[in-house]
């Protein structure tokens, strides 16, 4: 992965992590319920972990797919899919339905991997997973790492590894947004605050699927 | 279509809630009893600087008649912003409206012009029951993950079990039963919950056979009404508690939660009890881990002569209380109690909801007492207070006084006529009527009125996932 890459999953990362929906509310209703600030923290290693893993599963799929079969190929096929789905989200008024507020720290993992997976978080990565290899291969100059070993298991961890990067990014800015708003702001600014982030999200989605078709084809 | 940012009447938390603007607009349900001329939504100005203000300016027309139209409510609200499944950019601009005994159930919107609201969908009696074996449905409760509809009855036939159904935020097609597991429970009435803590609770009235022609004074002495409450997991949609106040306790009706959401209680009017016709008010806690149900309130009966009551009361020589409906205050401070056959309306300070004290009383209608309104002092009101709606800033009270058309018929035989007023709250305690705001008789076109929506919401339609800090 170059820099360039490296800087796009973390950014994405802190993309995710602003989303209120994607976890940092939840935390900072977890800490007023209990009235403490350790509730809201012990919330977000959780809400992480799931995370990385609705984001891991794509990252390791693109990545060993692309050992096995042309860059490229996984490119088109995973833009035009990314495209459709953000289209789908975009047009789709439907909304992510669970109705359990009180959970276990397994059942909040799951809750975020559930969200993260139904938002399609992980397939916004695709244009920097895609291109990696294409950018290895085509522009192998510009690489500062090289992928740890050929084959599926190398590739996988590759992908693995991007996924990391991305979550650490996300759980940096869900644990500095859900401090600030539980301790200095207070709830009431979501009124005003809570941008249509699910709107933004999907013409990223598309945006994100258009790029990578373009850099794959 | 989503907004860009939340709808601002969304608020997270109930003092959020408090601090909202003062509704403009009021949404009355008006039935016709005849069944002849169709049902309606009527639009009232509440706006005190307004120069209608107390009339009605607004008025919808369903396309059906025989609705019976009885409570309604919003296809979103503050629940909206609950963290697990936030959709805060949706609009509440549909008011969901049932028909108690059509089993019919309108969507209105009241977003392109809130004084003239437009029936954009029209859920078939048989759509209800084909897809969640529901009719009769009566409460609308705006959830985070649906709108949840309570029913009365079992979708074929005139009896149970009744329950709770749930529509599609979006489509508002019915999505199905609620319940994943309903233990015995049999008899439905209204439904509320403690979001934050995965618990909706469920009262009991009767099924439709039980209510549809009237009082039935045998189901009454014979203690068949409802009289238990149940517990469920909101999440696992299973019962995991009854709680039976004592079968003398007949028609255990509206529920009110404590808004608070680090709060796990909440009160419950009984209509009333067989063996003295006294009504009562009762909370439910939680203690080591399950509910228990304390009575906190007793409303005595008011001892009558027997020339002065319809026929259904003459054996007893006294008025019931009938407590029907009750409300609580957005902050949890103040319960308002509708007496419907004495004619009152009660306020408790509730600061301790095992303590109330009582700090206010209107009177108007009654039985006997037939107490006129002060703007029109020399006209005997039948009715009472019923179905009681407080402003989200806790400061104007709302009543109608029809019960329900085959009750109102049994205890105003002459006549229950449809009358709303409105009642301000001191600060501190006490209530005093409103002289400038009596919409009555005609203004309502010769329909009985029960609930009343306030636009933007009110202390009975919003859910809160947040404290107050």
């Amino acid at each position: 992965m170059s820099w360039g890459q490296l800087a796009a999953l973390a950014g994405l990362g802190a993309f995710h992590g602003l989303n209120p929906a994607m976890g940092w509310l939840f935390a900072v209703a977890r800490g007023m319920q209990e009235r403490s600030r350790a509730a809201l923290l012990t919330s977000l290693p959780p809400i992480a972990a799931g995370h990385l893993a609705s984001v891991a599963i794509v990252a390791a799929v693109v990545s060993a797919t692309e050992s096995i079969v042309a860059a490229n190929v996984v490119g088109v096929a995973g833009g035009l899919l990314l495209v459709g789905f953000g289209l789908w989200r975009l047009l789709s008024a439907r909304h992510f339905r669970w109705a359990r507020m009180r959970m276990s720290a397994a059942q909040l993992t799951g809750w975020s991997f559930l969200m993260s997976s139904a938002h399609g978080a992980g397939l916004m990565l695709l244009p920097v997973l895609a291109t990696a290899t294409v950018a290895k291969v085509g522009h192998a100059d510009h690489a500062v790492m090289t992928s740890p070993a050929q084959g599926t298991p190398g590739a996988a961890l590759e992908g693995l590894a991007a996924a990391g990067v991305h979550t650490i990014a996300m759980l940096a800015v869900m644990a500095a947004l859900a401090t600030i708003v539980y301790t200095y702001v207070g709830v009431n600014v979501l009124r005003r605050a809570w941008f249509n982030v699910d709107r933004l999200w999907a013409g990223v989605l598309v945006g994100a699927g258009a790029l990578t078709v373009a850099l794959a084809a | 279509m989503t907004r860009w940012t939340p709808d601002p009447t969304f608020y997270p938390s109930p003092r959020d809630a408090s601090a909202a603007p003062a509704e403009t607009l009021a949404y009355v349900a008006a039935f016709d009893r005849s069944a002849s001329r169709p049902d309606a939504i009527a639009v009232i100005d509440t706006d005190p600087a307004s120069s209608s203000y107390g009339s009605v300016v607004g008025w919808t027309d369903l396309p059906h008649t025989g609705d019976e139209l009885h409570h309604f409510g919003w296809n979103a609200c503050s629940s909206a912003l609950c963290p697990t499944a936030p959709h805060p950019h949706v609009e509440r601009r549909y008011l969901i409206v049932p028909g108690l005994r059509s089993s019919r159930i309108y969507v209105l919107d009241v977003g392109d012009d809130p004084r003239a609201p437009r029936i954009v969908k029209e859920i078939p009696a048989d759509e209800l029951a084909s897809r969640a074996g529901y009719s009769r449905p009566h409460t609308i409760h705006c959830g985070p993950d649906g709108i949840y509809v309570s029913a009365l009855g079992a979708g074929d036939g005139d009896d149970g079990p009744g329950g709770i159904a749930v529509l599609d935020h979006t489509t508002f097609d019915v999505r199905g039963p609620w319940e994943n597991d309903r233990g015995d429970q049999y008899l439905a009435y209204d439904f509320w919950w403690h979001l934050t803590r995965d618990v909706l609770v469920t009262s009991e009235w009767g099924t439709p056979s039980m209510i549809e022609n009237g009082i039935d004074p045998a189901l009454l002495l014979n203690r068949q009404y409802g009289h238990r409450l149940h517990f469920w997991d909101l999440a696992k949609r299973n019962l995991v508690q009854t709680v039976d106040l004592g079968d003398q306790y007949q028609m255990p009706l509206e529920l009110r939660p404590a808004h608070d959401p680090t709060k796990e209680y909440g009160f419950v009017g009984v209509v009333v009890s067989v063996e003295d016709l006294s009504a009562s008010i009762w909370v439910w806690h939680r203690v080591d881990g399950s509910f228990e149900v304390t009575k906190v309130i007793d409303i005595p009966a008011e001892p009558a002569d027997a020339a002065d009551l319809p026929p259904a009361l003459q054996p007893f020589g006294a008025v019931p209380p009938l407590v029907t409906d009750i409300d609580l205050s957005v902050d949890d401070r103040y319960l308002y109690v509708s007496a419907w056959g004495t004619g009152e309306l009660k306020q408790y300070d509730v600061s301790d909801p095992f303590h109330p004290v009582e700090t206010g009383s209107v009177r108007l209608g009654g039985v006997v007492r037939r107490q006129a309104h002060p703007s029109s002092p020399s006209e005997r009101l039948a009715g009472g207070p019923q179905m009681v709606e407080v402003s989200r800033d806790g400061k104007r009270v709302y009543v109608t006084n029809s019960l329900y058309g085959a009750w109102d018929d049994q205890f105003y035989p002459d006549g229950v006529g449809a009358w709303l007023a409105k009642i301000d709250v001191a600060d501190g305690g006490g209530m005093a009527l409103d002289e400038r705001f009596f919409p009555h008789g005609d203004d309502f076109r010769g329909r009985r009125v029960h609930q009343t929506r306030l636009q933007g919401g009110d202390a009975s339609s919003d859910s809160y996932c947040f404290p107050s800090a």
